[in-house]
Parts: C-alpha cells; sequence; structure tokens
C-alpha cells in the first residue's frame, strides 16, 4: 500500500490536506514537529479567561479526527538554527517560515532514513499565495528544491497550480481529486471543512508559530539584547508566551502572572527563578529573570506590590525566595502606576 | 507480570511529557506496560489522546500533591515499528 507522511500542524490546511489524500485510499500517518514555538491548545488556554477553551494538543486532536497515526518529534535543540540563522530571513515578525518549512522537510527524509518513518510521498497543507513571505510560489519552489523533497512532495490543496509531483505521476493519487486553491481567502478550506464535518479545528490567528505573533517577537528580541547574545533555552521560549513581562533595567526583567492560571503556571518555574508573592494582600507571583542585586530586588518588590490587591496601600508585604529557596519578607511601598513606565512593558 | 517500564516526565510541559511516553514506547512489544511519571495536568487529555490514536489503554490514573502517576498498557500500532 501506498504511504504518504503528512506535516499536521493542528491547524486546518495540514488537516484538510491529509484528508484528500486519506480519501484516495492512501495509508497517511502523520507528524508533528515540536519547535517549542507551536500554538497548541495548552499554551492557549493557561489564561482563566480561556479556561473554557478545550485543552488540547491540537495535533493530536486532528490525528484522532482523520484516524491516523501520528508521530511527536522534539526538534526545539535543533530548531534553534532555523529560528537564529534563517538563510531566507524572517517573515513580518521573527517567523523563519522558508527556513522552517525546509528543516521540517529535510527532517521527515532524515527520519525515513532513520528507519523510524516509511513513507513513498510528503504531504504539507501550504497553500499558494496564503502566507505572503513563504507560499509565494518562487518560495513554495526554493522549499521544495533545497529540502530535497522536489518531486516527493505534494500539496493537495493547491497541487493543480503545480506540476504533476511523483503521486500524482505514479497513480498513486488522482490529480483531478485534488484542488487548485490560491491566496488568502479561506472560503473553500472553510466549505470542505464543513463538507467533511469537521468541527472546532483550531485556527490560530496569525499563523502555527508564536514566531508570527509581533509581542512575542518583540519579547524574544529583548531577550537577545538583554542577554548580549542570540540564544535561548526551551524554558526561556514558555515563558514568553505567558504574563506581563516588565523590564525596569537592561540587567533583570520580571515576569507576572496575569490572573490565577498564569500564576499557577509561573509557580511551576519557582525553584528557577527568584520570585516575589504578596503575603498581606492577594496578589501576582513575579518570577525575576536576571540579575538578583539587592536594588534590583527592592525595585521588583515595589513592582509586584503593585500587581497585588495592596497596590493603593502605603505598605505591602512581599515574600521574596532566592534561588537556593531562602525567603525573606520585604516591606515596600507599592509602585505608583506612573512610576511603572510604558517602555518597561515588553511586547506592548 | 513484570514492573512497568517507568518514563520520567516530573517537570516537562505539554506536549514533552507525551513524546517522552510515545519515544520508550518504540520497539516495545503490544501488552508491555509503561508508567508515566508527571506534573503537568495536561498530560489528563494528550495521554489519553495518543493512546486512542494509537490503540494503547491507559490503565489508572492517581494523582497526589500535584504528581501524576499514569499507568499504560500498549497494544495497536506502535511508533517506529514500520513495515
Ligand atoms: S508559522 Fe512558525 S511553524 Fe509555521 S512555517 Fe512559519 S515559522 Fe514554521
Amino acid at each position: 500500500m501506498t504511504t504518504a507522511i503528512a506535516l499536521i500542524s493542528g491547524g486546518l490546511d495540514s488537516m484538510l490536506a491529509a484528508k484528500l489524500v486519506l480519501d484516495q485510499g492512501v495509508d497517511v500517518k502523520g507528524v508533528n514537529f515540536y519547535t517549542g514555538f507551536c500554538v497548541e491548545g495548552h499554551t492557549q488556554s493557561i489564561r482563566s479567561r480561556e479556561a473554557k477553551k478545550p485543552k488540547r494538543n491540537n495535533a493530536l486532536w486532528v490525528a484522532e479526527q482523520l484516524g491516523i497515526e501520528l508521530e511527536l518529534v522534539d526538534v526545539s535543540e535543533e530548531y534553534k538554527r532555523v529560528v537564529l540563522n534563517p538563510k531566507h530571513g524572517y517573515g513580518k515578525n521573527l517567523n523563519p517560515c522558508v527556513d522552517c518549512k525546509i528543516f521540517m522537510l529535510e527532517k521527515l527524509k532524515e527520519l525515513r532514513e532513520q528507519g523510524r518513518l516509511a513513507f513513498d510521498f510528503m504531504l504539507s497543507g501550504e497553500v499558494l499565495g496564503q502566507r505572503p513571505m513563504s507560499q509565494k510560489r518562487t518560495r513554495l519552489d526554493i522549499i521544495a528544491k533545497e529540502s530535497g523533497s522536489e518531486d516527493e512532495l505534494l500539496r493537495p490543496l493547491s497541487a493543480k497550480l503545480f506540476p504533476p509531483t511523483l503521486a500524482e505521476r505514479r497513480g498513486w493519487v488522482d490529480r483531478e481529486s485534488l484542488l487548485g486553491i490560491s491566496g488568502r481567502h479561506r472560503g473553500t478550506q472553510f466549505r470542505l471543512a464543513q463538507e467533511f464535518g469537521f468541527e472546532d479545528y483550531a485556527q490560530p490567528a496569525g499563523g502555527c508559530c508564536f514566531l508570527t505573533d509581533p509581542s512575542y517577537a518583540s519579547k524574544l528580541s529583548d531577550l537577545w539584547g538583554a542577554r548580549g547574545r542570540r540564544t535561548y533555552e526551551l524554558e526561556d521560549i514558555l515563558l514568553l508566551k505567558v504574563g506581563r513581562h516588565i523590564r525596569p533595567a537592561a540587567d533583570f526583567k520580571l515576569i507576572v502572572g496575569r490572573d490565577e492560571g498564569e500564576n499557577r503556571f509561573l509557580e511551576g518555574f519557582r525553584r528557577r527563578f527568584p520570585h516575589f508573592k504578596p503575603v498581606s494582600h492577594e496578589g501576582s507571583l513575579v518570577l525575576l529573570d536576571g540579575a538578583a542585586t539587592r536594588p534590583n530586588i527592592d525595585l521588583a518588590a515595589r513592582i509586584a506590590g503593585r500587581y497585588s490587591q495592596g497596590k493603593d496601600t502605603p505598605e505591602v508585604t512581599i515574600s521574596y525566595t532566592s534561588c537556593d529557596g531562602v525567603s525573606e519578607d520585604l516591606c515596600v511601598t507599592p509602585m505608583a502606576m506612573h512610576e511603572v513606565r510604558n517602555d518597561w512593558h515588553l511586547g506592548r | 507480570m513484570t514492573a512497568p517500564t517507568t518514563v520520567d516526565a516530573r517537570g516537562l510541559l505539554c506536549p514533552m511529557p507525551v513524546i517522552r511516553v510515545q519515544d520508550k514506547a518504540r520497539g516495545l512489544s503490544s501488552g508491555s506496560r509503561l508508567e508515566l511519571l508527571a506534573t503537568d495536568a495536561g498530560v489528563h487529555v494528550d495521554v489519553p489522546a495518543w493512546c486512542r490514536v494509537h490503540g494503547h489503554v491507559v490503565k489508572a490514573c492517581y494523582e497526589q500533591d500535584g504528581e501524576i502517576s499514569m499507568l499504560i498498557e500498549l497494544g495497536g500500532a506502535l511508533p517506529g515499528n514500520n513495515p
């Protein structure tokens, strides 16, 4: 039986692409690459106000709807070179879409060589002209060529706009049953989703990862600037997805939970970051990322006071715990609203 | 019955626990059991979903003081065991 491997992001386009080929009797298996930047159900539902949204891994959800197997592959370490040094540059924000697609297709072939995957051709949900940077014809040609996938890559949603690929020429799929969608309108995809009975599919605004998000991208640029080098750890990029990020000085920033959901999430990082928690009043958990010097701790405690119920009182008590787990109570005057400078807020 | 193979994913955020389970399951035979230790509540959703997709079964799940222990029995298709 012919086997195809589909890149499953968890969004609608890759879901439809896989479905179109699955319906032709091809054995389709899915692969989802975890880059650390992925927009997935859990991260979106960290905030309490969004807690009603289903908490789920969208790629697994897609696999379940389609009835296909899914391999999840952690590429977060290797993916750094794509984000830090993209040969084809970035899109509107810090999204290196062209290099990202090349990386993923190369990775599929590498996994085949290692015997971890077996397939005759590859599928992607790319649509010609849908994204300004990565889905222009020239860019799509570059992706197929530089990844070495060329003929082995089928884009079922726009297939008719490209010369027939291996899967079509060999008769593994019927070209006539594939589509010729182009452009940014998503009407055809929505209609198809309805025809196939897909409901509740994920539609992340902007794209399949946080790198397309302007606020996220600006926080990532700040991180690189503050550290003096373009690098990151998985922990850094997960934390950029959550909380209010405030940088009062070049050598430290604060991550302030905005609600119960975020406070709970940040609690998971308490052992790795010095942190503040109001004790005289209710308030946010605040992590300190950077130099925990005495002046920085004192300033941070006042900011933590600002984000507590005691913000308008003359004094609040904040418990400060260092990375070694040593705690002390600090009595401080909460910072007034006007003192928290606008340009301290990152990603606004 | 042999003791289940332990997958320690404490401190990891989803989807890493499910990736660890999947990677440990690779090469194991049907009927093998895995015990996942995790702290991210997301595993309550991700692991059963992964099991449904691949024909495995969550046999038991306990939670105490924020620590989750999940017993999984492998069956059906095993990742990486390609024909
Ligand atoms: S949006 Fe993110 S995951 Fe999607 S292609 Fe671009 S860089 Fe890759």
